[in-house]
């Protein structure tokens, strides 16, 4: 970066006649103008400058809240990373403040000493926290007392999460929406909460009074304790950081933190020392002008048009695309018209939405009310000239995709007024997309209109994602995905592809998996790297497309696969689960859960000679020594002296057993025996997934048989029910009875059937429960019970052959399969850095 | 890639064919790939994300795969591609004909 004026000219070296357009704010609203200027093809028109005091790319400050929730990490909320600048030949001036605007020389002048010069400005600095004069708030004129945060930049959030670290108790003054958002963010991070609001009502700019008492319930439910009406005059500190605050009464309230959000300031500093009229902020025409200067635009939370001044995204996309259809020329006759404004808190568990009116204003505006405070619902909305001019809804916002869209653009409503509010055959979605005005707003937060999509969609792009991708809808809160897939839809007339590579097993190579494998078989591809040459467009690898791709030649040719260990997830290079911290976790095979003082003794030895820090039993009944380096693998594996225990790969991991008839006055099935013998037999086993079986004595069920891919139960009469597709992690599910049978042959039988035939019908990464409910458990009965389609002999077969072939891969210890195996990755780097207890 | 003037950090058999390892350089860790092309390519070893290892990530002939989350880097620029998160920097390297490697330089992106 260079610091020096410089003429365009000598930047580019052709294009002598651009004229350069400088920008002062790297914000949402500045560089969507940017965005917008280039999408009209500005870049032939201007050499352009971003001016932005914060050191970053552009970033979706909307997702701060989930920053601080801890459900975005900062690295994922970028809308503009550094790069973007570049490609697009912009020159960006990070973490450079302009400190003054010379309009009569046009130029800038920044806190870096630069200047520069401009043909055309665009202000767009945006707005800053408002500190309400208190008693011990600042440290000094510019610095605030430590432990005292705004809530407005990426710097403040991470400072609040750094300085939240191990303190108990946080104050927000302020019970708007960012307010809200901010208590809602800290208590996630545990601090017990309190918000203080000078108001009778929370969020009373969007709300009415019983609207805001319903939603203090709900944020007090969640455990945030509310004071309303509170004005407070002090901030108590001790050694230079806040300890509390003092209300005007004299009440206090102890807390180790204090977010202020009472409210924003429009950045208006420069335009006032420039001699622009700034009133609540820079007063601009109907093009996004300064009233004053035809050189200047302004856009965003700095600008002020036709009295009002906007403090959300969705008006800035209005303002910044007249802005670029005006200044390139492109539309000279581009006005804006001022945005309507509709809010929606982002708190997980308290839902509000409000838009517009909260009350009817006119005589003959219809008003409609619905109140149940014991369930937290309440939802108004006015009606003016058969047009929704406001609504609110809290505790139950289904249908504010609906009213949004009315409300921005005066969609026809139904007769029956109060389905607007619930759903009593309220126009369906997809009538509403296709009655949607081609420049309403789908995703607010990216603010993208019915028609960029639909062009999108006319462009060639017929899937979701594609069209997301294309154009980012969708890709801000996400809430208006469903109604993104709604519009798709329409405006590829009901003709939405799935994505192609959707069916495709790995998304390298563009097959099914039963094409695939057919091929795999006829070409007698035995390595991924063949598969790569003979079935990939241009013959190209993919990484993404190799685990998948191992695993299925594993299953397919078994004794005959070519193992390749570029092919291989690293888990799989050096059978142990790699942790967050670079180091593995070791669990050696302890058929059933059951083991012996021996092996325990082992065990022990082993963590204590490599200083193991965490020896954790795992849900599958065995024992995890995680935190093991990469360098000491093969030698914990002799120490050990034990197999694998295959916890780390896409196979067969273990058996879950109860004691049943050994121990339990229940029991009345064998279960310990007939879980090690399957154990035994299916160990290693390659699959698309991750296979977790159970067998238990009695349906007391205490080895939780129900819930695993395949699970066995003992009843009465010397029986066992076989159960498959259950699943306990992330989902949820029962498993579906697949047979009841006599013996424990015949359940060994059934599982390495149905198990094979799961390894050759399931999607990559496909576990049983979705596998099971997909295929429909008659027809998985009927090809693995009763063989009606007569495979059953040629399943079992391959099963077989798999079982052949299995060897335990700690052996690889011994003679490492590749140079520099078991080579560190991260040498400089400390560890471990899991805990250690 | 051109040859690269610097002390020699390892050996091509120090690194099997389609995978990656990391060397300490001059206080930097490098992860150096070995594509299947026979080329070499090299980036910094530490995911920006969480940390993560990527000399222990699968590769294809452009980009490597994170092992911890994904995140997915490109052999020639350091640039992520999956998100646009922040990228990593790419280095100059070469092996002589001796199979001696040698990291030079970062690539300016
Ligand atoms: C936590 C949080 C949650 C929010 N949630 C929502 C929401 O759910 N929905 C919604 O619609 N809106 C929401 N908003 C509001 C929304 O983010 C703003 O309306 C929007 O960012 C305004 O864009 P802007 O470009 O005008 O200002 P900004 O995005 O603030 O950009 C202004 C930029 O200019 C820079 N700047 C200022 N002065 C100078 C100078 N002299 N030199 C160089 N650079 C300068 C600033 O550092 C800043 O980077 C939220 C805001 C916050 C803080
Ligand atoms: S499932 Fe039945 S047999 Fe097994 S331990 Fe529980 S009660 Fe006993
Ligand atoms: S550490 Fe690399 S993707 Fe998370």
């Amino acid at each position: 970066m260079t610091l020096l004026e410089e003429a365009p000219a000598a930047r580019n070296g052709h294009e002598p006649s651009r004229s350069r357009l400088v920008v002062v704010g790297n914000g949402m609203a500045g560089v969507r103008a940017v965005e917008e200027i280039l999408a009209r093809d500005g870049a032939g028109q201007f050499a352009i400058t971003v001016f932005g005091d914060e050191p970053y790319g552009n970033y979706n400050r909307i997702l701060l809240s989930n920053v601080l929730a801890g459900s975005d990490d900062t690295s994922e909320i970028y809308l503009n990373p550094v790069d973007w600048y570049t490609d697009n030949d912009i020159d960006l001036r990070a973490g450079v403040r302009v400190v003054r605007i010379d309009r009569f020389a046009k130029v800038v002048l920044a806190d870096d000493g630069s200047t520069l010069h401009y043909d055309r400005l665009v202000i767009a600095t945006g707005s800053r926290s408002f500190f309400p004069p208190m008693e011990g708030m600042w440290a000094d004129n510019t610095t605030l007392t430590a432990g005292v945060f705004g809530f407005r930049s990426l710097d403040d959030c991470s400072g609040m999460i750094d300085y939240a670290a191990g303190k108990a108790r946080a104050v927000v003054i302020g019970g708007g929406l960012l307010g809200l958002e901010a208590a809602r963010g800290l208590q996630n991070r545990g601090l017990e909460v309190e918000v203080v609001h000078a108001a009778p009502t929370l969020m009373n700019a969007q709300l009415d009074d019983d609207a805001g008492a319903i939603l203090r319930r709900s944020v007090e439910n969640l455990g945030i304790t509310v004071h309303t009406e509170k004005r407070t005059e002090k901030v108590l500190s001790a050694d230079g950081a806040v300890t509390g605050i003092e209300f005007s009464d004299g009440t206090q309230v102890p807390c180790d933190m204090l977010v202020v959000s009472a409210g924003i300031r429009p950045n208006v500093g420069l335009a006032v020392r420039a001699g622009l009229t700034v009133e609540r902020a820079i007063v601009v025409d109907d093009h996004l002008r300064s009233v004053d200067d035809e050189n200047i635009y302004v856009v965003g939370e700095c600008a002020q048009h036709r009295g009002q001044v906007y403090g959300l995204v969705a008006p800035l996309w209005e303002q910044a695309t007249v802005l670029a259809e005006h200044l390139t020329g492109t539309n000279p006759k581009a006005v804006y018209q001022g945005s309507r404004m509709a809010t929606k808190l982002k708190v997980a568990g308290v839902d509000v939405a409000a838009m517009g009116l909260k009350h009817p204003e006119h005589p003959d505006d219809e008003f409609v009310q619905f109140s149940e405070p014991r369930n937290g619902i309440y939802k108004t909305i006015v009606v003016r000239d058969g047009k929704l001019v406001g609504a609110t809804l809290v505790g139950d916002v289904s249908k504010v995709a609906f009213l949004m869209q009315a409300f921005d653009r005066g969609l026809p409503l139904p007769e029956e007024r109060i389905s607007l509010m619930f759903d009593l055959g309220t126009p369906s979605v997809e009538v509403g997309a296709a009655e949607l005005a081609d420049d309403a707003q789908v995703c607010n937060c990216n603010g993208v209109s019915k028609a960029a999509i639909v062009s999108c969609v006319q462009g060639g792009q017929k899937t979701v994602s594609g069209v997301s991708a294309a154009t980012r809808a969708g890709k801000g809160c996400g809430s208006c995905k469903g109604l993104l897939g709604q519009v798709v839809e329409w405006a590829a007339g009901g003709a939405v592809e799935e994505d192609a590579s959707a069916s495709w097993y790995v998304p390298g190579v563009p097959y099914a998996k039963p094409e695939l494998m057919r091929l795999i078989r006829e070409l007698e591809l035995h390595s991924v790297s063949s598969v790569f040459a003979a079935l990939a467009p241009e013959a190209a690898e993919d990484a993404q497309s190799k685990m998948g791709l191992a695993s299925l030649l594993q299953m397919m040719w078994a004794e005959e696969y070519v193992e390749e260990h570029d092919a291989r997830f690293i888990n799989d290079r050096v059978h142990a689960n790699i942790q967050r911290d670079g180091t593995f976790s070791v669990v050696p095979q302890m058929k059933g859960g059951v083991t012996s003082s021996e092996q325990l003794r082992k065990i022990a030895d082993v963590a204590d000679k490599y200083e193991v820090p965490l020896i954790k039993l795992t849900g599958g009944q065995r024992i995890d020594l995680l935190g093991i380096r990469k360098e000491d693998l093969p030698a914990v594996w002799a120490d050990l002296d034990m197999p694998s225990g295959f916890a780390y790969g896409k196979s067969f991991r273990t058996v879950k057993t109860c004691v049943g008839t050994d121990f339990c006055r229940f029991g009345v099935g064998d279960s310990t025996a007939l879980g090690i013998a399957i154990e035994e037999r299916f160990k290693g086993i390659a699959g698309p997934g991750k296979m977790k079986l159970a067998v238990t004595g009695c349906p007391r069920n205490c080895a939780e048989a129900l819930c695993k891919d395949l699970g066995v139960v003992a009843v009465e009469g010397g029986r066992w029910e076989i159960y498959v597709g259950g699943a306990a992690g992330a989902h949820v599910r029962k498993g579906d009875l697949l047979a009841t049978v006599t013996s424990a042959a015949e359940v060994m039988t059934l599982t390495g059937r149905f198990l094979q035939y799961y390894r050759e019908s399931a999607n990559w990464l496909e576990r049983t429960y979705s596998w099971v409910p997909r295929m429909g458990i008659e027809h998985l009965r009927a090809v693995v019970v009763d063989d009606s389609e007569g495979i059953a002999e040629r399943l079992d077969a391959e099963m077989q052959k798999a079982v052949d072939a299995y060897r335990d891969p700690w052996t690889d210890g011994r003679e490492p399969a590749t140079p520099g195996q078991f080579r560190p990755s991260l040498p400089l780097t400390v560890l471990p850095q899991v805990p250690v207890r | 890639m051109e040859e690269v003037d610097a002390p020699v950090v390892g050996h091509l058999e120090d690194i099997p064919v389609g995978e990656g390892r990391a060397f300490a350089v001059a206080g930097d860790q490098v992860a150096v790939f070995r594509l299947r092309d026979g080329s070499l390519r090299a980036l910094d070893a530490v995911c920006p994300h969480r940390g993560g290892p990527l000399a222990d990530g699968l590769t294809d002939e452009r980009v490597v795969v994170c092992p911890l989350h994904g995140y997915t880097y490109d052999l020639a620029t350091g640039q992520e591609m999956s998100s646009g998160a922040t990228g990593v920097c790419a280095y100059q390297v070469s092996a002589d004909e001796g199979g001696a490697i040698r990291i030079g330089p970062r690539i300016a992106r």
